[in-house]
């Protein structure tokens, strides 16, 4: 594959100092460009990207810090060199405190222009490796966060190593909170696809027509607020892999526009008329039933069958109680870590309690309860009051009405010796009374 | 070639084969008939470079394929403090400085020899420009980035493999 040429904007309103400085990069192979004016290289910005700026600091109009700001507002990072004259070095010092890479003042020595610029580009080059690492040690940790021994988590990690390889379409199924999206990650980081990127698209969160941008991108100008291009989900996609979360609440207009990008993998920006291709696998979740829908007609069928080549159901938690222990000290190593904590347990009767649950909300669910448990313990153990609804369990246990009533009464009878006139005294009933709560409890000698 | 103050006959001879070598075209030279007074910046005391190519440009007869223009005197540009050549990438024309080549001017021992070699590198780099080529990062290649004078000593008068290829390829353009 090409080296990527870095791309450098010159901005200077002197001519002679941009036809300079052109002529200097275009020598070193770089990719250069020239603005006479800080509005001109806004609008150039807003066409494409830099990874260096070269900027005058002092311009008619708009001067080289205001640049600087506005570019910051852009969301582009573009390396950021100020150009300025001995006269304004402590307005240069203020740009660098602003972030600006470095400043140089003219006239330069060559060397230290050429040297200046290396760095930067080095800078550009190590800071595009840190950004992919730290985009795979993400994976890498979110792939480890698949815990399980079940039969039903062995069948679904089967499925994904064998569809992992190939490029279908993928459906995962499940209820909330199973982790469909660690299942779509785990095929995405196991495929060829993996140093490409996986981008994600929560459907549900979003309205039809911001859906629409969202996936295609649009063009400047294409609706209100769109004051500069942007690039697709499905155009970032390209090489890697898109995961459509939550796909059965998607309308039937979006519905008949995915079928045409499925079917083509050829799209247009949304104000836009360049036809862009893009390649890209298809990962969706839902934990709606889809058939269903597709029944009663509210999912297309020719978009459903494109879609679901393969199917892959994640059990829901209540169906794997095997692996709460597995995924309990898993959640607490994970958020031990993350606090800077030392390892605790987990007593006998919260892991017990732990697998009695329901779980509506499945493994995110457990997964919450463990980090506030962490949060709220005494660092040293997870105990069944650190639980939700563990305080009520060990109150029910323990300290009920009845529960209470027959251990008093016990009580007041061991201290009066089962004296019954004296104890029905202490407790201010009569003899008959507390003879029926003693029938009741099956309070006898021995139970003392 | 025009040449903008005297340059003995067996440098200008040297320049020659050079250029017949690498680029295969024979060179005529010319006397320039240029001003140079009119391109000097009082404040930087310096020759604006930028101005003297454009002129230099001007010059070219219509039979040249190139024209390179040598100068003894010291050139800039204005976002630099001193170039020893300059050329327009692609272009027809580049001018070359002697000035910041002499050892003298770094406190070092006259020396006509490695002077005339520094000032034969230059030229074939710019001319190099002239022709399509950008920079090279093989240390020893004749298109390698010069900065300093040291610099130009390290590389040889030569083109490495990859440049020669290329180079060739953009000459065969002129040829038919």
């Amino acid at each position: 594959m090409a080296e990527k040429k870095v791309s450098i904007l010159v901005v200077d309103d002197e001519e002679s100092v941009r036809d300079s400085l052109y002529n200097w990069f275009i020598d070193d192979g770089y990719d250069v460009e020239c603005a006479e004016n800080a509005k001109q290289a806004l609008i150039m910005l807003e066409a494409r990207d830099f990874d260096i700026i070269l900027a005058d600091i002092k311009m008619p109009g708009m001067d080289g810090m205001e640049m600087h700001r506005r570019i910051k507002t852009l969301n582009k990072e573009p390396i950021f060199i100020i150009m300025t004259a001995f006269a304004s070095v402590d307005t240069a010092v203020q740009a660098l405190k602003n972030g600006a890479y470095d400043y140089v003042t003219k006239p330069f020595d060559p060397d230290d222009l050429s040297h200046l610029i290396r760095n930067a580009a080095s800078h550009i080059t190590l800071r595009e490796e840190n950004k992919s690492l730290k985009e795979r040690i993400t994976t890498l940790e979110d792939v480890d966060d698949l815990i399980g021994e079940s039969e039903g988590m062995k069948q679904v990690l089967r499925e994904v190593e064998s569809v992992a390889q190939s490029n279908s379409s993928v459906i995962i199924t499940g209820e909330s909170g199973t982790g469909k999206e660690l299942i779509a990650r785990a095929i995405h980081s196991n495929s060829p696809r993996k140093y490409f990127p996986l981008i994600t698209v929560h459907c549900g969160a979003l309205t039809e027509s911001l859906l629409e941008s969202e996936l295609f991108g649009h063009e400047k100008g294409a609706f209100t607020g769109a004051t500069f291009n942007r690039k697709g989900r499905f155009e970032m996609a390209d090489g890697g892999t898109i995961f459509l979360d939550e796909i059965g609440t998607i309308s039937p207009k979006m519905q008949i526009e995915l079928l045409r990008v499925l079917e083509t993998r050829t799209f247009v920006r949304v104000g836009g008329n360049k036809e862009i291709t893009s390649d890209f696998r298809v990962i969706c979740a839902t934990n709606r039933d889809l058939k269903s829908m597709v029944k009663n007609g509210i999912f297309r069928e020719d978009l459903y069958y494109r879609l679901n080549v393969v199917n892959i159901r994640i059990p829901p938690l209540r169906e794997r109680v095997e692996d709460i222990p597995l995924l309990v000290n898993h959640f607490i190593r994970k958020y031990c870590k993350s606090m800077s904590r030392d390892l605790i347990s987990v007593e006998p009767a919260a892991l017990n309690h732990l697998q009695k649950l329901e779980y509506p909300g499945n493994v995110r669910e457990l997964e919450n309860m463990i980090e506030r448990a962490i949060v709220i313990g005494n660092g040293k153990e997870i105990k069944l009051r650190d639980l939700p609804m563990g305080r009520e369990v060990m109150s029910s246990s323990i300290e009920s009405l009845d529960d209470l009533e027959k251990k008093h009464i016990a009580s007041m009878l061991d201290k009066y010796n089962w004296n019954i006139s004296r104890a029905s005294k202490a407790l201010n009933v009569d003899r008959a009374t507390l003879y029926n709560k003693i029938k009741k409890y099956d309070l006898k000698k021995s139970d003392r | 070639m025009v040449s903008c103050g005297h340059f003995e006959k067996s440098v200008i001879d040297k320049i020659s084969h050079d250029l017949l070598l690498f680029f295969g075209f024979p060179l005529a030279v010319k006397e320039c008939s240029l001003d140079l007074g009119s391109f000097y910046n009082p404040t930087r005391r310096q020759y604006d470079a930028n101005m003297i190519l454009k002129a230099i440009s001007e010059l070219t007869s219509p039979d040249a394929i190139k024209t390179i223009g040598l100068m003894r005197v010291d050139i800039y540009i204005p976002i630099l403090t001193y170039i020893f050549g300059q050329s327009i990438l692609n272009g027809s024309a580049g001018i070359v400085s002697l000035y910041r080549l002499r050892n003298e001017l770094y406190g070092l021992e006259q020396d006509n020899n490695l002077l005339t070699e520094r000032f034969r590198k230059v030229i074939v780099h710019e001319l190099g420009h002239a022709f399509g080529l950008i920079h090279c990062h093989n240390p020893s290649c004749i298109m390698r980035s010069s900065t300093y004078v040291e610099d130009l000593d390290q590389k040889n008068l030569d083109f490495c493999f990859k440049c020669k290829t290329e180079l060739d390829r953009r000459l065969s353009a002129y040829r038919t």
